[in-house]
């Protein structure tokens, strides 16, 4: 059933970017990340009734999108992780990263012992939960970061993403900055051998999954927890305090992170420093070629960049729940599309 | 022919001719269309090792009966996986065989006719609905009941066998092996119904009259005449929960791990290709799930061919016993 589907998926996606350059050169084809999707949604249909130009865009997840760009069958490809070593080796360096907006990655957890309390975790008591160590919700380490809650003497079912996902890219990238433990036995990627738990596909599926368990523990995406009505957790940041997952506390993240002025963007802001950091944030990106070679749609992706930077794109961003890119990488980021080229010449 | 077209009326002979023509065309398209199908075979065996190259040349035979899916560091090994599917597919034939028989027999040997169409008609209905709407059922309804009144009736009465200990998370095993065992009643049932229909009345009245009840007749007369096609209504059945994957990954947990306990979670060779095909990143990654497409390929072979050989066992000596399939 789901191995045609995706295949099916991909040929669909590989006929749409063969069709693409027949059809008129106002349209453009990318496809990647899962997460994101609907804001490059909203984003595309925009863009398309300002403009005229027509992005199609297949979210068939983050691996999916460098494969597809690494084969040169997209215009643009999406990823929720920034591309490896060997991803970049493959492609020769011949890449953009560019951020569009940000997203955080929430504990969600399902206790009816203590109701709709929020509790609040540390960053090594969420790897020891996610290694296997800390089974019950009594646990010391967490009691003592929720003092005057009751917590139940229960087993924690903890619920992981059992397809590769950018999301899990971002929760296990964290968990390696907390746990040396965890870096050195898990390590980070878009799936990694999960030393406990169950695997649910996709966000809805973990979030189902935690939904219906009592004593449910998962990490998904803010915007399923929110609306799903799930409850999530503070997590300690760097500078030791417990911070709301929010869009102001994933700019803050996003905030406190340092670019180099000639930075690639590739840069992780999972534990963030700064007291308002919350700091399972990530940035999401789209994945451009330096050097274009058909100038019609180079100036179309060019035109689309510059747009998907300003005030009103990124707004829409938050209305989604998505946080907005801070100023100063937003100047970065216009800087770096300025230099984008097609056939080697600037595009004008 | 010669003869045909000089002593007949000049019409009949055109057509004629043109008939010849039309069947050589008739019979070459027919070749094509035959042919077809081994050389689809061909291009998707050979598609699948030239994916698994990779794998089956690091890591050989080992990837069969190691453990580790690490594609971090780049280790896989599918036993979790075979063991999985092998496991599920038994639970739901434990499961689903007796029950379907039984509708089977009852339908063609007990029911008033009024009520045999209807029933019918209704257990092939579910045959139509797809997987997908199975695991949503199964994650909305199946699982929740199971985890409330099943599994911890189980746990307190079975408790002291090793399957039906620990932690009953929802989603394991166990309840993959349900939903499959609801998915491929329907096709065991029909099949099997279908066979037996086509036992011989004679058979039946022969049996009463030498004194058998009922249930001795459809026992002793009815159900051995039909045995092989009742074995390849199995086999159908196994066929189907072998490859079966959307409502299994939603139901199975998805670990990569053999556990004991029938409440812990499992995982499918078919449900790890399709939950990781699409973002397998790494070469290695990509390379492991073509390996397993070839294991689980070639497990639904030998399933296929042991049918065959089970069923010419069985229907040897009985001319009239191979009847369903």
């Amino acid at each position: 059933m789901s191995r045609p589907t995706v295949y099916f998926g991909l040929t669909i996606a590989t006929l749409g970017a063969a069709i693409a350059p027949m059809a008129a050169a106002q349209s453009l084809t990318g496809a990647g990340a899962t997460f994101p999707n609907p804001v490059y949604t909203k984003w595309f249909d925009a863009y398309n009734k300002k403009t005229g130009v027509q992005i199609n865009y297949q979210s068939i997840g983050s691996g999916g999108g460098i494969k597809q760009y690494t084969e040169n069958t997209v215009d643009f490809g999406a990823s929720d992780a920034p591309m490896s070593a060997d991803q970049l080796t493959a492609v020769q360096g011949d890449v953009v990263h560019l951020p569009t907006v940000m997203g955080a990655v929430v504990l969600t957890y399902n206790l009816a012992a203590i109701g709709t309390t929020q509790l609040k975790f540390d960053g090594p008591t969420v790897a020891n939960i996610f290694l296997g160590k800390i089974t019950k919700w009594n646990d010391k380490a967490i009691v003592a970061s929720n003092p005057g809650v009751k917590l139940p003497n229960q087993d924690i079912i903890v619920v992981h993403r059992s397809d590769g996902s950018g999301t899990s890219f971002i929760f296990t990238d964290y968990l390696s900055k907390v746990s040396p433990e965890w870096k050195e036995k898990v390590g980070n990627a878009a799936a990694v051998q999960w030393p406990a738990g169950l695997g649910g596909k996709g966000n809805e599926g973990v979030t189902q999954q935690v939904k219906q368990s009592d004593g449910g523990l998962g990490y998904v995406e803010l915007i399923y927890a929110k609306g799903n009505k799930l409850g999530y957790a503070q997590i300690k940041n760097a500078a030791g305090s417990f911070v709301d997952p929010s869009l102001e506390s994933v700019s803050a993240a996003a905030a406190s992170a340092k670019f180099a002025p000639n930075t690639d963007f590739r840069v992780s802001i999972t534990n963030a420093p700064g007291a308002a950091s919350y700091p399972i944030s990530s940035f999401t990106w789209l994945l451009v070629r330096p050097n274009m070679k058909d100038a019609t749609k180079a100036k179309a992706l060019k035109t689309f960049l510059e747009w998907m930077i300003t005030d009103e794109a990124q707004q829409m961003g938050a209305a989604l729940d998505y946080a907005p890119l801070p100023k100063p990488v937003v100047a970065l980021e216009a800087a770096k599309i300025k230099t984008l080229k097609a056939n080697g010449k600037p595009i004008a | 022919m010669t003869d045909v077209t000089t002593s007949a009326p000049a019409t009949p002979v055109a057509r004629l001719q043109g008939a010849a023509t039309g069947d050589r065309i008739f019979r070459i398209v027919l070749s094509l269309a035959a042919l077809s199908i081994p050389i689809l075979l061909g291009f998707l065996v050979w598609e699948l090792i030239k994916g698994s190259r990779l794998a089956i040349s690091t890591f050989g035979l080992d990837f069969l009966v190691t453990s580790t899916w690490d594609p971090v560091t780049g280790k896989f090994g599918a036993l979790p996986l075979i063991f999985g599917t092998l496991l599920s597919s038994l639970i739901a034939l434990i499961i689903a065989v007796p029950l379907s028989l039984g509708v089977a027999i009852f339908l063609t040997e007990f029911a008033p006719n009024a009520i045999r169409k209807p029933i019918a008609f209704v257990v092939e209905l579910l045959a139509a609905i797809p997987s997908v709407v199975y695991g949503l059922w199964g994650i909305f309804f199946l699982v929740p009941v199971l985890t409330r009144t099943v599994f911890p009736f189980l746990r307190d009465t079975l408790g002291f066998l090793p399957f039906f200990r620990g932690t009953i998370y929802g989603p394991s095993m166990l309840s993959a092996g349900v939903i499959l065992a609801i998915m491929v009643m329907p096709y065991i049932m029909s099949v099997a119904r279908e066979v037996i229909a086509t036992v011989p009345g004679s058979q039946r009245e022969a049996a009463l009259a030498l004194g058998a009840t009922r249930w001795e007749a459809a026992w002793t007369a009815v159900v051995p005449y039909a045995k092989s096609g009742i074995v390849g209504a199995i086999i159908l059945g196994l066929g189907r929960a072998l490859g079966e994957t959307m409502a299994v990954t939603m139901l199975i947990g998805n670990r990569h791990e053999i556990a004991t306990s029938l409440f812990a979670p499992g995982y499918t060779m078919a449900a790890a290709i399709a939950n990781e095909f699409s973002e397998a990143a790494t070469d290695m990654h990509f390379s492991a799930l073509a390996y397993v497409a070839l294991v689980l390929f070639s497990i639904t072979v030998l399933a296929n061919a042991g049918a065959r050989l089970l069923i010419w066992r069985v229907s040897k000596g009985r001319p009239g016993g191979g009847a369903g399939l």
